[in-house]
């Protein structure tokens, strides 16, 4: 039995207008219709300590200049489209808050994919990537009308990576997928794991066949910025790894 | 603008789950495109975290039917109880569905499917709480969402990602009856405009809920499909009915699941009170979200609000054992954690209501064809499922989990019925002109200098949407809303916009999302004003009880040309189970 012991109440805060900071936000922006190359641009904007930066962004958008373009849905860190490069590292805006990043805050386009409007990257060629690996689950027994049956170590085994949410940040932070678009990238090795380590799913070994080619694990150094880019806190370097022996130890 | 002309058996509009397992069925037997305003995996569906309910009794004792009295009792009622019976029935193949194509579901410790409580759901008709939520952690509605997207990945679906449908055109018969003839899209990427002509289309779209100030829905939930509906004289049904969950983050609206409870974690005053146990005696913090809502909205009304202003409670999750915190809620800890960086483990949590899930929408049966009237009249090729959708399964308030149902169920059988359709119906001819409107409304945006801001307008509308049309409500609140409402429809066409470009304009299509949220939250509050009782998620201060003799009837809001919205009803469906007093 867990002791179950009684929560106090929190010491409230003083009621009172919330302090406004003031926040500079650069921008690194680039309009097709407009620019020939892109260019720095700052909107300084008030915001509480605890808006995110997404609110920042809304905010300038908002009030200042319309045509500030960035993409973003769910605004709480599960749909991953404001992946951005935030003070020099890949993340989401709407996960980090002001009080965090501090009033000096800039922002990039994440790298590796085309820009194609101020923080808004062409996503085509990453989710290609995404969907060159098979990403679905593969299993030609007939289960009946029943559930399959999987033990919760089995689960486990692949929990990790069923958190990805397709945002790309992890691929975009990867130096070798800089210099090299051919390579798979991080994302979408993800997202293999996720079905290799699948006690239910018997396509392993295309999946590994996909992944062994000059484009595939192989082009990964090992930098771990990918695992750190990651704000679903997957462990993404690991899971690479793992699809690395898999490969080479021929075994799952 | 340059025009583009495609032609397509079906077109699915939104790529949720239920545009997603439309999507499926409809693979392989005709030619169908998907139009989603985003990328597929960005749908909100995502967001949902606690579970989907199936009566598998993998855990303990249940039965469908006893899902089917608790979906009908939730629903205060006004569920149409077939419909309902054929969700709850069909939950079980649909669980049993996703776990085939991959959908990875916490296990028991024999391997089976675990399940868990969840609000409102009940062991034999209201005895205690039943186990009855399959789930995946608390991210349920991510699983889903990649599942279904890795199943029409597999049957090579043709997707046209960031195009936004914005009208859509019918082909006019005998005796003034439609059919569809075309959709019009316009593309993100590059301004242009996109006519699909096709025979059927299944809209698909979501929620509207950035009407409300305090929401837990994403940015791009603008009731798009529903909005350029009703404009085409399509009603809309139950508007009114309008779900606020219990525990949305405080002043963010961020979800925190009913699973956080379903756990064991517990709703609480400023004075550290268990209040729910005054509400509902024998489910407690586990009663509908309906209920919940409005018993913390009384606890902060009547002085017992924690927080600095005094205007929210506590989800006190210190009592759980850490070890199941980390394993059965990572995301709603993390949730707590960053956004208001405390450790829910050693500290409760600020949450009030925040606006949730539209019960009511596009009307339609059970196959997913829209309905235009009490008498069932459909229009041909027309098809809407999901929480655009009204079918009602949900009646006036939902119960949770009940909506992963939804999508899955009726997103599979609006699918089948529309392929059934395409195989026999012949191609519409190709509207000249059909893009005309899209492209009217497009120019008048970009060109007009009246000097009113969209973010202006939409703080107004969220604001009056948040105090006078949420949790409580009364005549006075909702005919002052009423009025606020149509000022920001007068100011509307002297919207100006700063961006004039063709690229990812974003800028123009929040100013179209806009115009959509004015039109339906007037229609949500004059229905809610005509509807003279309290039931479900619409409750009346000045008129606080339920009447049956005369409002077991579903809401039709209509829309015409010149802008007046005018109502009529139809019955509710009924079935074995006859109203009764909603105790928990």
């Amino acid at each position: 039995m867990t002791a179950v012991t009684e929560a106090t109440a929190p010491a409230s805060p003083t009621p009172g207008p919330v302090k406004k900071l003031t926040v500079h936000l650069r921008v690194k922006r680039y309009n097709p219709e407009t620019d020939t190359k892109p260019h720095w641009e700052e909107f300084t904007v008030e915001a509480e300590p605890t808006d995110r930066i997404l609110d920042a962004l809304h905010t300038a958008k908002w009030t200042i200049d319309g045509t500030l373009t960035f993409r973003r849905s769910c605004a709480h860190g599960v749909c991953g489209s404001d992946a951005m490069v935030i003070n020099g590292a890949n993340g989401l805006a709407c996960i980090q808050l002001i009080q965090d990043a501090g009033t000096e805050i800039s922002l990039e386009p994440i790298r590796g994919l085309p820009v194609i409007k101020d923080l808004v990257v062409d996503m085509e060629p990453f989710f290609a990537q995404y969907r060159s690996v098979l990403p679905y689950l593969i299993n030609t027994d007939d289960p009946g009308y029943k559930e399959r049956h999987q033990s919760a170590e089995d689960r486990e085994r692949f929990d990790d990576t069923t958190k990805c949410i397709l945002c790309a940040c992890c691929t975009t932070s990867c130096p070798v997928y800089w210099g090299n678009s051919d390579y798979i990238g991080p994302a979408a090795i993800v997202g293999a794991h996720r079905f290799i380590f699948d006690s239910r799913d018997q396509a392993a070994d295309q999946r590994l066949d996909i992944l062994n080619q000059r484009s595939g694990v192989w082009r990964c150094r090992t930098a771990f910025n990918c695992s750190e880019a990651c704000p679903r806190g997957i462990k993404v370097t690991q899971a690479i790894e793992e699809v690395k022996r898999a490969i080479l130890y021929d075994r799952v | 603008m340059n025009v583009h002309t495609h032609s397509y058996d079906a077109v699915i509009v939104g790529a949720g789950g239920a545009g997603l397992r439309a999507a499926i069925e409809v693979a392989g037997q005709c030619r169908a495109a998907v139009i989603t305003k985003l990328y597929p995996t960005r749908s909100h569906t995502g967001a949902a975290q606690g579970g989907m309910c199936a009566a598998l009794a993998n855990v303990e004792d249940d039965s469908w039917e006893w899902h089917l009295f608790d979906t009908i009792k939730g629903g205060d009622y006004l569920v149409d109880q077939p419909a309902a019976e054929i969700m709850c029935r069909g939950a079980i193949d649909a669980v049993i569905e996703l776990e085939h194509f991959g959908l990875p579901f916490n296990r028991t410790p024999e391997g089976r499917i675990d399940q868990r409580r969840f609000g409102g759901h009940t062991r034999n008709h209201g005895e205690a709480p039943v186990r009855r939520a399959c789930y995946s952690a608390d991210r349920t509605g991510h699983m889903i969402l990649q599942t279904l997207y890795q199943q029409c990945v597999a049957r090579e679906v043709n997707f046209f990602n960031e195009f936004q449908v914005l009208d859509i055109v019918f082909e006019e018969g005998d005796g003034g009856a439609r059919r569809v003839a075309a959709v019009v899209a316009y593309e993100l990427a590059t301004g242009d405009l996109h006519v699909f002509q096709t025979k059927a289309c299944l809209f698909a779209t979501g929620g509207f809920g950035k009407m409300f100030k305090v929401s837990s829905n994403a940015h791009t939930l603008t009731g798009d499909g529903p909005g350029l509906l009703y404009r085409r004289g399509i009603p809309m049904q139950d508007l009114e009915m309008f779900q606020f969950h219990p525990t949305g983050i405080y002043k963010l609206g961020i979800l925190l699941s009913e699973a956080a409870r379903g756990e064991g974690g517990i709703l609480r005053n400023k004075d550290m009170e268990r209040f729910m146990e005054r509400y509902a005696p024998t489910v407690k913090d586990l009663a509908p979200r309906d209920m919940v809502s409005r018993a913390i909205q009384t606890e902060i009304n009547e002085g017992r609000g924690a927080g600095p202003h005094g205007d929210a409670v506590y989800l006190d999750l210190t009592h759980l054992p850490p070890e199941q915190l980390d394993a059965k809620l990572p995301d709603v800890t993390e949730f707590i954690r960053t956004y208001q960086g405390i450790e829910p483990k050693n500290e409760p949590a600020l949450i009030q209501p925040t606006a949730h899930y539209a019960m009511g929408g596009i009307p339609t049966n059970v196959d997913g064809e829209v309905v235009v009237d009490a008498a069932g009249t459909i229009v041909e090729g027309l098809y809407a499922a999901g929480e655009c959708a009204c079918v009602s399964v949900h009646g006036a308030n939902r119960l949770g989990t009940n909506s992963l149902l939804d999508i899955v169920v009726f997103g599979k059988r609006g699918g089948a019925a529309m392929a059934r359709y395409v195989a026999t119906a012949t191609m519409p001819e190709p509207v000249k002109g059909a893009e005309e409107d899209v492209r009217a409304r497009i120019e008048t945006i970009k060109t007009t200098t009246g000097g009113e801001k969209v973010h202006d307008l939409r703080s107004r509308l969220q604001d009056e949407m948040q105090a006078k049309a949420s949790v409580f409500r009364t005549g006075d609140s909702l005919r002052s809303c009423l009025q606020t409402v149509r000022e920001l429809q007068a100011a509307y066409p002297k919207i100006a916009i700063d961006d004039k470009g063709a690229v990812f304009n974003y800028d123009l299509a929040e100013a179209l999302e806009l115009s959509y949220l004015l039109e339906l939250a007037e229609g949500l509050v004059v229905g809610a004003e005509a509807r003279t009782e309290s039931r479900g998620a619409h409750s009346r201060d000045d008129f606080p009880q339920r009447d049956d003799t005369n409002w077991m009837k579903h809401t039709l809001a209509h829309r015409a040309h010149d802008g007046t919205v005018s109502l009529d009803y139809k019955p509710v469906v009924a079935g074995a189970y006859a109203p009764m007093e909603r105790k928990y």
